[in-house]
């Protein structure tokens, strides 16, 4: 693994007998001794702390941090002016067809935004940054700052018995704390359903922080394996599988993340990448949409599974994107894309595994309650 | 016990034998959630794929060991597939069957083979 990058907790993540495999150019961690299957019901339970070092995180920064959200706004169709000083949004750069070049957080830290992108599109996402705001805005890929998550109902306690802000965050707010002696950038967001928070920290300090948080007894580490399955219960999409340059923001069911104000007849409406098709597709609708799947029987049905409207029509009408065993709901669970009219809930198709067709009932998202701190 | 390179035992029973995978198989595969078993009475070949086999992780099979006769199944796997986990040696076999040719396990690996081999 001589070419992949390593995160600040690779040594600790090897003490911890995790378990490391290439994911996006990093030597990640997929899991750790408990295995997959504990690690998610831990952090549904209680928490689980995760390395997510290998997300972009970067700095977009202007004289007047107006001409910085405005920026921002051309290439993606969120409402960055509109958002409040320490508060956080969901957004995805688009491009000319109407796809999705990738998702990302982004946070107005008042004299500057603070994006974290996808690790495997972090690069491309900085170039196509640079070519549309520089000079103006300068674009800033922290290459000093590790990203921790922790997650789960006890992440409130366990992070603010190290400072007593984080408890009066809600969700999608964003602070600087200081954690062991060092300046932290806590949200209170993630990607698994659950409470918690994402802690950027300087590369100095992450390995005693992640070794503090761990200390506490509700705390377990989790891996990749674990991430993977708790943000399909919650109906989070995963990039490069779930959303991709061919999917539009309508298909992927996003239109709630474009704000009215980017809308047909909104003050800044449109003025982004695709956006003759993303907001004709808001009005008139798109001809596929990404929906939740819950397989009958026991038998997971994984990315790649076609999906038919009977047990012997021709053409599949859809695609399993994402989909596997959902530790928490106790059933296999997916997501995919299928044909507007067989995108209600309750609709019964049948996934092609091993030569047989098998029922799946479209379901609705997320299998899982979240437990976000409004 | 016996032992293949895919990481199945097999234990004669009287003119059958019990096949099931190791600790070691067990282990890599992680959390079992789903056992998909072949039909009683079938005639199996040598490296068919016989039982659908998914953890947390990912779908892979079993083949069948050697060419013969599928004749019993343990049914409880499909109810309960985290028995893989708890006693994949043990409780947690998979079918017998009948095989053509007994002298077939003769080639096969023993325990310390199988240790070297799993290094």
């Amino acid at each position: 693994m001589s070419d992949l990058e390593r995160t600040p907790l690779y040594n600790l993540h090897v003490s911890l007998g995790a378990k490391m495999v290439p994911f996006a150019g990093y030597e990640m961690p997929v899991q750790y001794p408990i295995g997959v299957m504990k690690e998610h019901l831990q952090c549904r339970a209680a928490a689980g702390l995760f390395d997510v070092s290998h997300m972009g995180q970067v700095i977009l920064r202007a004289d007047d941090p107006e001409v910085a959200k405005r920026g921002l706004e051309r290439l993606i169709p969120q409402d960055v002016a509109g958002l409040a000083e320490g508060r956080q949004r969901y957004g995805f750069f688009t491009n000319d067809e109407g796809g999705i070049e990738d998702d990302l957080m982004f946070a107005n830290r008042g004299d500057h935004l603070f994006l974290v992108v996808n690790a495997a599109c972090k690069q491309n996402d900085v170039a196509r940054m640079r070519a549309a705001l520089e000079p103006e805005v300068t674009v800033k890929l922290l290459e000093n700052r590790a990203l921790l998550a922790l997650q789960g109902p006890e992440a409130e306690k366990v992070l603010a018995a190290h400072h007593p802000d984080v408890a009066a965050l809600r969700f999608m707010d964003v602070a600087t704390v200081a954690l062991a002696g060092a300046e932290c950038w806590v949200s209170r967001s993630g990607y698994t359903g659950e409470d918690g928070y994402e802690i950027s920290v300087p590369v100095a300090a992450a390995t005693e922080v992640a070794q503090a948080l761990l200390s506490h007894p509700a705390v377990e580490p989790i891996g990749l394996g674990a991430r993977d399955s708790l943000r399909l219960e919650a109906g989070l999409c995963l990039y490069g599988h779930d959303i991709d340059t061919g999917t539009s923001p309508v298909e992927a069911a996003f239109t709630w993340a474009i704000q009215k104000v980017r809308r047909t007849g909104g003050d800044r409406a449109g003025g982004f990448p695709g956006a003759d098709r993303i907001l004709s597709e808001i009005t008139d609708g798109a001809p596929r949409r990404r929906v939740g799947l819950r397989p009958e029987g026991r038998a997971p049905m994984r990315e790649g599974t076609p999906l038919f409207s009977s047990e012997s029509s021709a053409a599949p009408v859809g695609l399993v994107t994402s989909g596997g065993f959902g530790p928490s709901v106790g059933a296999p669970v997916a997501m995919g894309y299928v044909a507007a009219e067989f995108a209600g809930v309750d609709t019964v198709l049948y996934g092609e595994l091993r030569g047989k067709r098998l029922p799946v009932r479209v379901a609705s998202l997320p299998f899982v309650a979240a437990g976000f701190k409004r | 016990m016996k032992f293949t390179e895919e990481h199945e035992w097999l234990r004669v029973e009287g003119d059958e034998v019990v096949v099931g995978i190791t600790t070691h198989a067990a282990e890599q595969l992680g959390d079992v959630v789903f056992v998909e078993l072949p039909d009683e009475g079938a005639t199996v070949s040598k490296d068919d794929e016989i039982v659908v086999i998914e953890s947390v992780k990912a779908a892979s099979d079993i083949l069948a060991p050697l060419d013969g006769e599928i004749t019993e199944l343990n049914e409880v796997l499909v109810e309960e597939p985290s028995k893989v986990n708890e006693d994949p040696e043990g409780e947690a076999w998979f079918f017998k069957m009948k095989i053509e040719d007994m002298s077939a396990l003769d080639d096969m690996m023993d325990e310390a083979a199988y240790k070297k081999y799993i290094g």
